[in-house]
């Protein structure tokens, strides 16, 4: 057989322990490392467990660490990362495993809650429906700032890169505070000093060392480091009796 | 002390010793040159209250900020949180912090 092919190590297990497991699969022009998973399931191996819905980086279930590094599978092509034909997949760090490639999410959205990453409207604290519409300029700073970290996902890739979560499990982590200072940006908002409050001290925004990976590895080029640092800004005039 | 107040504890004493080590460091080479004997620095130091102001500001921020320092390398290296080891790092910043003063009132008193 002439045909080319991948050595790909996946980790397979559970919650209680694991390893990992060879497969060889055919070299594809434009293989995602997701197609590869794919094709280890549909062909080989039909109970290995991953997780992914839109195949085209807008849903953000399907990242994994590849080759060492947290990514979207669907957006990486194998020809970027594994330029010898190697693939070494595990499970996301920093997050319990539910099975093989598929980890629980729960502590990542437990955070953001957390963090009150929920909008809470300013103008109706029951609930009703303003009467009028409320006028945000698009160019106003607040809207800026809230728009540079509006469009995550939720992939939980900044989350398993970050240093900090792995070694202090209650730390809310880059995505949550992220959505704190989107929303701590957001004019609409009214529930901004209790978030303040909620994202402060050692398991909030000042344990970040601003080592920055999140920022390095978020596939949607959110800078969630200089977020946290909005939030360190915005605490410390709040200290100073602003 | 709440996380912002440590926070604005360590940034401002890392402020603080940012200028204070570099003002320590020139005057150890400047008042080192051509020898150093015990009786030069007695005699610039004796009384001198504007030196011990000096001192006395750099080591409480060297004793807050190494303890504030050590304190988060410890809860991320070690587990050591919650508010047992709080009081230990306040008293390794407050000793550490007075053992410093001590030796430059010891400098500005003899």
């Amino acid at each position: 057989m002439s045909e080319k092919t991948l050595e790909v190590s996946v980790w397979r297990g559970d919650a209680t322990g694991g390893a990992f497991a060879r497969y060889r699969v055919p070299t594809q022009a434009n293989q995602s490392v997701l197609d590869v998973v794919t094709h280890i399931q549909r062909e080989i191996e039909p109970d290995l467990a991953y997780r992914f819905s839109c195949r085209v980086g807008m849903c953000g279930s399907c990242a994994m660490e590849v080759n060492g590094r947290a990514r979207w599978t669907c957006r990486t092509h194998v020809s970027r990362v594994a330029a010898d034909g190697v693939l070494e997949l595990r499970p996301l760090a920093n997050l319990p495993v539910i099975r093989d490639l598929a980890t629980d999410m729960a502590p990542f959205f437990d955070k953001w809650a957390r963090a009150r990453g929920s909008f809470q409207p300013k103008d109706s604290l029951t609930g009703e429906v303003p009467h009028d519409f409320a006028v945000v300029p698009p160019n106003s700073q607040k809207r800026q700032a809230a728009d540079a970290g509006i469009e995550c996902i939720g992939c939980g890739v900044c989350y398993a890169s970050c240093d900090i979560v792995a070694w202090n499990p209650d730390y809310l982590g880059p995505a949550a505070l992220n959505r704190a200072w989107t929303l701590a940006n957001d004019v609409r908002d009214g529930a901004n000093k209790a978030r303040l409050a909620a994202v402060a001290g050692d398991a909030g925004c000042h344990a970040c060392h601003s080592t920055q990976s999140c920022t390095e590895r978020c596939p949607k080029q959110i800078d969630p480091s200089g977020s946290i640092a909005g939030l360190k800004r915005s605490l410390f005039w709040g200290a100073l009796g602003r | 002390m709440s996380g912002p107040q440590l926070w604005m504890l360590q940034r401002g004493s890392a402020m603080l010793l940012a200028l204070g080590v570099a003002v320590h460091l020139v005057t150890i080479m400047v008042a080192v040159r051509g020898g150093l004997s015990a009786a030069e620095i007695l005699a610039r130091t004796r009384g001198n209250a504007a030196w011990l102001a000096f001192y006395a500001a750099f080591a409480l921020a060297a004793g807050l900020h190494g303890a504030i320092g050590l304190r988060a390398i410890a809860a991320e290296w070690l587990g050591w949180r919650g508010r047992g080891f709080d009081l230990a790092w306040m008293a390794v910043a407050v000793l550490t912090a007075a053992l410093g003063i001590r030796a430059a009132y010891g400098l500005y008193s003899a």
